[in-house]
């Protein structure tokens, strides 16, 4: 494709216009990367005047370690368990919203709100509802036998930290289903009428293929986040507890690093996610673009 | 096959706004209607009524023996060939034509000797397993054609089905649709707004303008007699003249004809004007712009007298040349006379 060049009158201007987004990547990215990556080979003494080089003994540690190989599983639970639910209702609220015709922005942007609800406050929105003594959910709950008390029972923790989580992933999610639907030329949806197609299969032969690009881009977005942006759900809900049955990944880099003081532990734990995002990232630029079907 | 029967729909959208007044059209079996008009004169809406793509206001709708209104698009058994041509983008040729049939729980051996016989009579065997994005237009538009003949409906509807092709592609797909409807003998509607296009396909022109039909007839008589102004002007490239009757008898003087009562617009078409003969109205002027398209030229002459610019069409090379003057005449019997009160033709 042609694009247009762009001629600076001096060589340095176009340096200079994107030096303040470098800089910003260079000290708050790449240079605390780079320590994290330095001190993952490092053991550091209690007061931090000593450090010693340990090789990559931290990263076997680690997976001889039974709490993190416990805490991978529970990150994979958590995060297919967030992404299949924020996508599935994200998905099936777009297809809704789709059918509308006057309402629909009026229906978007409501979806949208829980978006723009900061992951501690929605944390905290959930633990309210989902609370053993006060919640309206446990005393709901009660009426089928359920004794909800997320801060005893580990699976009813988990329920809670996914369920806060999906939630206010779905407005993402919402977005980018209906944009997608919205793309989906409105004659190949009739064509399929004419050719004897009902509603649903309609969706599932012609719609659903057509969005699989957003799907796949979706897919990657939502473990990302689930890996990486869940932090401070959990942080205002479970703490990664009880008896660390919601201590995912990223959660525990914080409990060992901050809170447990083991500095090279968490830091090889941290560039193991950094590996991990950066992989998807590679899938998703590799397979995403060359997906797309029109 | 089958017959098409519409009586008395209306199509009203929210808002109140009427697309089409109650409209009555009987489309004979085997027959190919064409819808022509201007944009925004319900041609396309009344198709998509037909189709079921859109609901029926009021009156009744009949494919064959059955009212339709209320009936799924998949029910009234109709193939439609859409203007972008809608084939799933995602499917390989093959599977779109197999996706009708499929849906139907058409038998296998059916489905691949319907395929493979659609693909034979368009040609387009050698890109089944394609997908459409790596074919031409003209190719894609056969695979939108193809996907209606499999299905063998009763009837064929096509919206504006040419319409992104280019000039030349267009020409030939247009005798190619005119050549497979002659064989096949299936109820086609076929929706235009290119004159040309309607004029070459139809058995019988439907022209509408404004939620109402101006005229229905052979695509010939509505050029020999329009039934309006509005056909008048729409039907024919170039348009027939109009000229207001009492600024042409000011200068016609003795050799104006006898006019029937109401007529106060005379049509004349280009072709119809004779360069340098006698026997009608003798109107000289200058040509102002002359277009020579080949086998004929178009003359654009401002009459004398009459503030008015005529169209002449020659038979080849055109003898004059741009400035100079010209004689003609406008022979009484080419001349069609309109009412401008109703718009209507006056015998």
């Amino acid at each position: 494709m042609d694009t247009k060049r762009t001629v600076f009158p001096s060589q340095g201007l176009p340096y200079l216009l994107v030096a303040p987004q470098i800089i910003i990547t260079l000290i708050f990215f790449i240079w605390p990367a780079g320590q994290a990556v330095k001190s993952s080979f490092e053991r550091e003494d209690p007061f931090g005047l000593a450090t010693s080089f340990v090789g990559l003994s931290h990263y076997v540690r680690l997976f001889q370690d039974p709490a993190y190989l416990a805490s991978i599983g529970r990150t994979a639970v958590f995060a297919l368990a967030v992404t299949v639910i924020s996508m599935g209702l994200a998905l099936i609220l777009a297809v809704a919203v789709n059918r509308l015709i006057r309402s629909a922005t009026t229906y978007s942007t409501l979806l949208l709100w829980p978006y723009a609800v900061s992951p501690v406050v929605a944390g905290i929105l959930w633990w309210f509802l989902f609370n053993s003594s006060t919640g309206i959910l446990p005393y709901m709950l009660s009426f089928f036998g359920v004794d909800w008390n997320h801060q005893l029972n580990g699976t009813h923790a988990m329920i809670l930290i996914i369920v806060a989580a999906s939630w206010k992933q779905i407005s993402y999610n919402f977005l980018f289903f209906l944009a997608g639907m919205q793309s989906v030329p409105q004659s190949l949806n009739e064509a399929a009428a004419i050719d004897g197609a009902g509603p649903f299969k309609r969706f599932w032969t012609i719609v659903f293929p057509l969005l699989s690009p957003t799907t796949f881009f979706l897919l990657i977005v939502n473990l990302n986040y689930t890996m990486f942006d869940t932090f401070g759900v959990i942080d205002a809900t479970t703490t990664g507890g009880p008896n660390q049955a919601t201590n995912i990944l990223v959660y525990k880099v914080y409990t060992d690093g901050y809170i447990g003081l083991n500095l090279g532990s968490s830091s090889a734990q941290s560039v193991i996610l950094m590996l991990f995002v950066i992989a998807l990232t590679v899938i998703q630029f590799r397979y995403v673009e060359r997906r797309v079907q029109y | 096959m089958a017959s098409i029967d519409i009586k008395g729909v209306r199509k009203v959208y929210p808002g109140n706004v009427k697309a089409i007044h109650a409209l009555d059209l009987s489309i004979e079996d085997g027959e190919m209607v064409v819808l022509v008009g201007p944009s925004g004169c319900g041609k396309s809406t009344l198709l998509r009524m037909i189709a079921g793509l859109e609901t029926i206001t009021d009156g009744t709708i009949s494919i064959g023996s059955d009212v339709v209104n209320r009936k799924e698009p998949a029910e009234r058994d109709i193939a439609m060939v859409f203007q972008n041509y809608a084939l799933y983008p995602h499917m390989s040729v093959r599977q779109n034509l197999e996706y009708g049939l499929k849906n139907r729980g058409t038998p296998r051996d059916e489905i691949d000797r319907r395929v493979t016989e659609a693909a034979r009579i368009l040609e387009i065997t050698p890109f089944l397993e394609r997908k459409p994005r790596q074919l031409s237009g003209g190719q894609r538009q056969r695979v939108a054609m193809g996907r209606a003949i499999v299905r063998q409906p009763k009837a064929f509807l096509f919206d504006e089905p040419l319409s992104n092709l280019d000039a030349k592609l267009r020409g030939q797909m247009r005798i190619e649709i005119r050549r497979l409807q002659r064989n096949l003998k299936t109820t086609s509607v076929y929706v235009t707004h290119d004159q040309l296009e309607a004029m070459t396909l139809a058995d019988r022109l439907v022209v509408m303008n404004g939620g109402r039909i101006e005229q229905v007839g052979k695509p010939i008589d509505l050029y020999d007699r329009p039934a309006s102004l509005f056909v008048a002007g729409f039907i024919g490239s170039p348009p027939m003249n109009l000229i207001p009757v009492e600024q042409l008898r000011a200068l016609a003087g003795a050799a104006m004809p006898v006019l029937p009562e109401g007529t106060d617009i005379l049509g004349i078409r280009p072709d119809g004007i004779m360069v340098g003969g006698s026997g009608g109205i003798p109107l000289s002027g200058v040509v102002e712009l002359i277009e020579p398209v080949g086998g004929e030229s178009h003359l654009y002459v401002r009459v004398e007298g009459i503030d008015q610019v005529l169209i002449l069409v020659l038979q080849g090379r055109a003898e004059v040349a741009e400035t100079e003057r010209v004689d003609f005449v406008l022979p009484v019997a080419a001349l069609h006379g309109f009412n401008r009160e109703s718009g209507k033709r006056v015998e």
